[in-house]
């Protein structure tokens, strides 16, 4: 019964919070929004089982990416008040009529029960004795050690490449107009980040 | 057997040599070398007739094979020269009457700046003419049938920087062109009945059944219009008159004397075929004596001494073709080989007429010349009482032959039509003399005689004009028709003595009708002329014939090129515009898909993604 | 008692859906980006329910993988917008349209 309550009380306040992401003019707004529809979608990982998702999600998501969206957005100084009106004729309507078939699809497709099967969940509860850590480890450096190390690469890809991104060009319209970037720094020099690195680790030292 | 080659390749000889190395020969010279190799011809024709004569008169014919010129597959041509009676007569008319024209040409063309290439040119043509005559094959008598329509265009147009000149010669050609053409079908489709071209192998099929009178009347009509091209009758005449502006020795050999008779010697050598079909001899009968009259008419309009002499040779060809089409083979032959001393005598004598005085060629601007020019004077008159068939001159014999023979035949609606055409011969005969001889002098300058190079040709041609009628006296009995075999007329047939006389009454009338009018004195024919401007005009442009054509196919042709042009223009150009503006119209559309705007094709991408989800969806259902 | 299964589902296809409109109808670069997030979220959603359907673990580490993989997705595409606002001095995505007829 409370864990019917709590699942409503989450739906809907993750509905909510989307739905007020994609109204708020403000982009710092949106950005919060969409960290209170994180921290929503936490709680269901955990009402699911689980639990270190539920701490990763909180910890990755809505700790460090949303951050580094705030950061951005904050750097580049975006024009706060996006304009009302639509340039694109018949843009919106076109958004709603898909999104609404969109949904519409998905529901009658869970109504028709494609894929489910019979559920198992008290298999899951076996599975998640000795706690759900120990349980995903035993799955994750086993069966898919490869697929792990292979994200690692991604990782490490990824920083560089963003490192490349992030020098400054001649013709940049921001170093023209001489606006300051107190993360960034001027020179095409970049400290790079250590080898061997963990997943989400080096989040942090990109500018 | 071996001479008959040589008899067209000596002047073919002549012919390259002097093509090819013409700027060498000096003076006259080139003339002279031309002249011995067709007089060497003449000599060969002459001992290949003894050879001839010598044979019994069933199997006069010697051949020569040369060589195998084509061969494919079952089709076989080659290239063989035969001498049968015909052909000797046709080889000895040509060489011999062109030996005496060569001559009188060296003196005529002297001082013409290409006159070397003038007598490589006659030689090349006596060749080809050559080849047409002593041919065995089909073929190859087209081959010499083209070759004298190319000599002809050649030296019609020999003094090319006149446009008169050279539109004449380029007229020529296409009139020409056209029987050309008809005649390569008649040999195709004799190929198709016969599977050969050789006359022997054709002539003795035509006499099977298997042969039907259907296609001996399609074969017989498509070469008469190959005649009616080359030998300049109705409606493929009119080049003819206009081909006087050649030089005139050109006119006198090969609008006279040789080329226009290349279409009477095909009918007459395909004689077996075109027997087979009643109604093609009528035609050809019908045709021959029609152009006659239209020609003689005409002749009597013109101004132009040349063109008189032109509308003549239209008229006389006619006479000969009416012969061939009446089955009197010798007739035919015999008219034309008259024909050939008088009409070359009377060319000869009138460039004689126009050397003297300079290039004049209307007979409005001559008269009494036989006072200054009694030589030329007397030739002409020689030739021109022999046209209108005054006894005991050859004309009367072969002339008159001709149209006996329609009533000797009982045909007697063409044999009045033969004595119309008789007429209206010695009508404009004997105005063209008058005009040019008698009466008062209208003309300039002091005219001469010419050269004796040019007064012996005339000479011996008036020889012959006078005693040629030896050689067929009678249509039954003389020398020529019994080698080229007679004809047999029916036994409730006319005299041949009451056909003569009626045929030499009409001529005498005509004569002195033209005396009347024009030499006599008492009629104020100058006045007249201009009276009856209405009557003269028509005549003298042919009856509008050539006009005619001008305005049908010239005029009307520009008119259809200028419709479908137009047509070209507005659909086809219009319709190809159609497509790209089309393309244009569409793309134009199109194009408004690339908006650039990231955000129209993600909604782009999320159709399609939702379209394929409710495919799956409903898939699954 | 437990909540079926189809729930999860059908909030997650909620949020799909928001996302998704939010990617066409907003026109700041960055505020797309974060409704692609949400749509990431939203099927990590459905991997862990599917996870706890079938009883095994796979979709937990698929939801893992998914979210280390977003995560370097993130950085990168930040670090290109940066680098496009830096370039052209605005982040509408509507002024890039150099592409149009």
């Amino acid at each position: 019964m409370g864990i019917l309550i709590l699942f409503w009380a989450t739906a809907t306040v993750a509905v909510a919070s989307a739905i007020a992401m994609l109204f708020m003019r403000n982009a710092v707004h949106s950005a919060l929004m969409l960290i209170v529809n994180f921290f929503c979608i936490a709680v269901f990982f955990l009402m699911l089982g689980s639990q270190f998702l539920f701490v990763v999600q909180i910890i990755v998501y809505a700790g460090a990416i949303m951050v580094l969206f705030l950061f951005v957005i904050m750097l580049l100084g975006v024009d706060p008040q996006e304009r009302l009106r639509e340039r694109i004729p018949g843009q919106r309507w076109v958004a709603l009529l898909l999104g609404a078939g969109l949904v519409a699809e998905i529901v009658v497709a869970v109504r028709l029960g494609l894929g489910l099967s019979s559920g198992h969940a008290a298999r899951l509860a076996a599975l998640n004795r000795g706690g759900n850590v120990r349980a995903l480890a035993g799955v994750l450096f086993n069966r898919y050690f490869f697929p792990f190390e292979v994200t690692s690469v991604l990782l490490i890809v990824a920083a560089v490449g963003v490192v490349l991104l992030g020098r400054r060009q001649a013709g940049d319209a921001s170093a023209r107009s001489g606006a300051s970037s107190g993360a960034t720094g001027t020179g095409p020099a970049q400290v790079m980040p250590g080898p061997g690195s963990e997943p989400g680790g080096d989040l942090e030292r990109v500018p | 057997m071996g001479l008959i080659p040589y008899v067209p390749l000596i002047p073919l000889a002549a012919a390259v040599i002097l093509l090819l190395t013409g700027k060498l020969w000096r003076g006259r010279s080139a003339g002279w070398l031309a002249t011995a190799a067709i007089a060497a011809s003449f000599a060969l024709a002459v001992a290949l007739l003894v050879k001839l004569d010598a044979m019994p008169a069933a199997h006069r014919e010697l051949a020569h094979h040369v060589y195998e010129w084509i061969t494919v597959g079952t089709f076989t041509v080659g290239v063989t020269f035969q001498a049968d009676p015909l052909s000797i007569v046709m080889a000895l008319t040509v060489t011999g009457i062109g030996s005496l024209i060569f001559l009188y040409s060296i003196g005529y063309m002297d001082g013409d700046e290409r006159f070397p290439r003038y007598f490589a040119y006659l030689s090349l043509f006596v060749f080809f003419m050559l080849t047409l005559v002593l041919a065995d094959n089909f073929l190859l008598l087209y081959v010499g049938w083209e070759g004298v329509g190319l000599c002809s265009y050649l030296l019609i147009g020999f003094w090319f920087e006149r446009a008169s000149a050279a539109n004449a010669a380029k007229k020529a050609f296409i009139v020409t062109r056209i029987g050309d053409a008809a005649f390569l079908i008649g040999i195709v489709l004799v190929w198709t009945h016969f599977h050969t071209l050789e006359f022997a192998a054709v002539f003795a099929g035509a006499g099977s059944t298997a042969f039907t009178t259907r296609s001996a009347t399609v074969i017989a009509l498509l070469f008469l219009a190959g005649a009616a091209g080359k030998s300049a009758q109705l409606p493929l005449h009119t080049w003819l008159p206009d081909a006087m502006e050649g030089p005139t020795p050109v006119s006198a050999l090969i609008h006279a004397a040789t080329m226009v008779t290349a279409g009477v010697y095909l009918i007459v050598r395909s004689l077996p075929i075109i027997e087979r079909s009643p109604d093609a001899m009528t035609t050809i009968a019908i045709l021959g004596v029609v152009t006659s009259i239209y020609a003689g008419f005409s002749a009597i309009g013109q101004d132009d001494i040349k063109r008189v002499l032109a509308y003549s040779t239209i008229s006389q060809v006619g006479l000969m073709i009416f012969a061939a089409g009446l089955g009197d083979p010798s007739a035919a032959i015999f008219l034309l080989v008259a024909h050939a001393f008088f009409k070359a005598l009377l060319f000869l004598s009138a460039g004689s007429v126009i050397h003297g005085l300079h290039d004049e060629q209307d007979m409005m601007r001559m008269g009494g010349l036989r006072k200054a020019m009694p030589f030329t004077a007397v030739a002409w008159i020689i030739g021109a009482l022999a046209i209108a068939g005054v006894p005991p001159l050859s004309g009367f014999f072969a002339k008159d032959e001709a149209v006996a023979a329609a009533g000797l035949l009982g045909r007697d609606g063409l044999w009045i039509c033969g004595l119309i055409a008789s007429f209206l011969t010695a009508v404009y005969m004997g105005r063209a003399t008058f005009m040019v001889f008698f009466g008062a002098p209208r003309y300039e300058g002091e005219p001469h005689e010419p050269a004796p190079v040019m007064r012996v040709p005339m000479g011996v041609l008036a020889f012959g004009t006078l005693f040629a009628g030896l050689l067929g006296v009678s249509p039954t009995t003389g020398i020529l028709p019994t080698y080229l075999g007679a004809p047999v007329f029916p036994s409730n047939a006319p005299s041949e003595f009451v056909l003569d006389t009626i045929a030499v009454v009409l001529a005498l009338l005509g004569l002195g009708l033209a005396w009347f009018a024009y030499g006599s004195g008492r009629i104020d024919w100058v006045a007249l002329r201009v009276r009856f401007a209405w009557v003269k005009r028509p005549l003298q442009r042919g009856l509008y014939v050539d006009d005619a054509y001008g305005l049908v196919l010239g005029d009307g042709g520009k008119l259809a090129a200028a419709a479908l042009a137009a047509f070209d223009r507005s659909w086809v150009d219009g319709l190809v515009g159609l497509v790209a503006h089309a393309t244009e119209s569409l793309a134009s559309v199109g194009r408004r898909l690339q908006t650039g705007l990231v955000r129209t094709y993600a909604a782009a991408f999320l159709l399609g993604a939702v379209c394929v989800l409710w495919f799956l969806v409903l898939r699954a259902t | 008692m437990k909540t079926p299964t189809e729930w999860y589902l059908i909030v997650s296809a909620l949020l799909f859906t928001i996302g998704t409109v939010g990617v066409l109808v907003r026109r700041n670069a960055l505020v797309i980006f974060m409704s692609i997030e949400l749509q990431l979220n939203a099927v990590n959603l459905t991997l862990v329910a599917f996870s706890r359907q079938w009883g095994n673990l796979v979709g937990q580490v698929l939801a893992f993988f998914s979210m280390t993989v977003a995560a370097a997705e993130v950085v990168v595409g930040l670090a290109i917008i940066v680098a496009l606002y830096r370039k052209r001095g605005t982040a509408n995505v509507d002024d890039a349209n150099l592409l149009r007829w």
